[in-house]
């Protein structure tokens, strides 16, 4: 682990992680060997192993719904993160009156708002993606704000004195330099995506990993349950990798990263 | 031999006036101005408005409220009102590079020189365009780095950069804003020299604060201090003057005396 590098940023070495997940696994083992709790509250790791091979279709089909909520809402959720923060740096009045909304709604606990999501958009897939939009527009929207506004005074009195447009200076001075910022907030909204599709899929859904967890707990299937959760967690480990891949080839094309 | 008036009869640019920010009045009754085709130096210590009177020129913001008038050749503008209004057209023949390299991370060498034409949208294909970039970089010897980004090159190579980017915006009048203090000695001496050669058919107007660069590349040197703008007498040679001519160093000597009475 290199201590010049924030925690979001940090790559995953994959041997390390393999010593730590087997060192947990393990001792989860072990705890339910020793203690021989019942199957039904803590499957050991070799009984969801087991059921992550049984149900591995079944994993499949809810796992791939779940990714498309999850990646849907990521990027349509950037995407208007990204056209708010460049429409308030255009506009001074947008800014005026956007900003206290934007800064309010923020007091809003946006999981109380999964069920009216769910009324309007349907048990499918669009109360989830409206779900994960509404969970990571803010980090996106804030941040690559912060850095559209953070340009240097520098950079912008030369753009001045060439003569560049307010619009001109926006794309070629303050977008570029605001890239880095774009990209902490889209690594930041990868961790929060898979939580609103998941709360959007327990408030109503008959798909997705979410539904499936809960189905399993009615019924249950606690190493099903367990083995939803794995494949969740391998699934987020994947969409991290992705985007980290995607934000270092975005700050080092902004001449961040050397 | 009156070299310090060369081409005296035509004034590049002028400028009188004063200057308030807040209540406290920064300059008052100012009154200097360019000879075309000469390097003019501003010479004063640091928070005496060098940076300010220059930002004005060059039309940028500077926080405060300048009563005065600029003027161009052969353009004449006066106004009273908003200092960014009123130099807008003086602006536009105008060309500014600051202290620090400016240049942009995500562009490489060519790209960064090229800045101008990018920011104002102008068609850059043109052969013409192509060859001007590449003497450019020749002239700043630069040619084997011309696809490099900024943070592979040095110090003196960067400010190399944005001195070409300075000259391809092709303006008569340059503004340079201590350009050269952040270099160490022998890259500032070398900048100097190649800033003199590629400039030398422009107006240029330097603020520095080191009496050994005034001394070394002024026509016409100005002292600014809080009492006002000064006239000072040059050696009677051509610029760029050796460092190491005793002239030179008399000069020196005598504008540090003049810059601690």
């Amino acid at each position: 682990m290199r201590s010049d590098i924030p925690i979001s940023k940090q790559k995953i070495n994959g041997r390390d992680l393999a010593v730590s997940v087997l060192i947990i696994l393990i001792g989860w083992q072990l705890v339910v060997w020793v203690t021989e709790v019942p199957r039904y509250i803590l499957p050991g790791p070799l009984a969801v192993a087991e059921a992550l091979v049984k149900y591995a279709d079944l994993l499949a089909m809810h796992a791939w719904v779940t990714a498309i909520e999850v990646v849907g809402g990521l990027i349509l959720g950037t995407l208007l993160g990204i056209t708010t923060a460049m429409y308030l740096t255009m506009s001074a009045t947008a800014t005026r009156y956007m900003m206290p909304i934007l800064v309010i709604s923020q007091t809003v606990p946006v999981f109380a708002l999964a069920p009216i999501l769910t009324l309007w958009f349907g048990y499918g897939l669009g109360s989830k993606i409206a779900m994960t939009i509404l969970i990571i527009y803010f980090p996106v929207a804030s941040s690559f704000l912060d850095g559209l506004r953070a340009t240097p005074k520098g950079f912008l009195d030369l753009a001045q004195s060439m003569r560049a447009t307010r619009f001109n200076t926006l794309i070629h001075v303050r977008l570029p330099a605001a890239l880095p910022s774009l990209s902490s907030g889209i690594r930041l909204a990868t961790v929060y995506a898979p939580i609103g599709a998941i709360i959007g899929e327990w408030v109503g859904a008959s798909q997705g990993l979410g539904y499936l967890m809960l189905l399993a707990n009615g019924r249950v299937k606690i190493d099903l349950m367990f083995a939803a959760l794995v494949t969740l967690c391998i699934f987020t480990l994947l969409l991290r990798a992705i985007t980290n891949a995607l934000c270092n080839r975005l700050d080092h094309w902004a001449g961040q990263s050397h | 031999m009156l070299v310090n008036n060369r081409q005296s009869t035509l004034v590049g640019l002028s400028i009188t006036g004063s200057f308030q920010r807040d209540t406290s009045l920064l300059f008052s009754d100012i009154a200097f101005e360019l000879k075309q085709g000469c390097w003019t130096c501003l010479l004063g210590p640091s928070g005496v408005g060098k940076s300010t009177l220059l930002r004005l020129l060059a039309g940028l913001s500077t926080g405060g409220q300048f009563n005065g008038r600029i003027q161009t050749n052969p353009e004449f503008i006066t106004a009273d009102q908003n200092d960014i209004q009123m130099t807008n057209d003086v602006a536009d023949v105008i060309s500014y590079m600051a202290q620090t390299d400016l240049l942009f991370p995500w562009l490489d060498v060519r790209q960064n020189i090229m800045l101008g034409h990018r920011l104002r949208h102008e068609k850059n294909s043109t052969l013409y365009y192509k060859q001007t970039v590449d003497r450019l970089i020749d002239q700043v010897g630069l040619g084997a780095h011309e696809h490099k980004r900024p943070h592979q090159l040095s110090g003196g190579m960067r400010q190399r950069v944005a001195l070409a980017r300075t000259l391809m915006e092709d303006q008569p009048i340059v503004l340079l804003d201590e350009p050269f203090s952040a270099l160490d000695a022998r890259t500032r001496d070398d900048m100097q020299s190649l800033a003199f050669d590629v400039l030398k058919d422009k107006t240029v107007l330097l603020v520095t604060h080191d009496p050994a660069e005034a001394i070394r590349l002024a026509h016409h040197l100005f002292v600014m201090t809080h009492d006002g703008i000064h006239n000072h007498q040059t050696p009677e040679n051509l610029p760029p003057r050796q460092v190491e001519d005793p002239k030179t160093l008399a000069a020196q000597a005598e504008l540090l005396r003049v810059l601690k009475s």
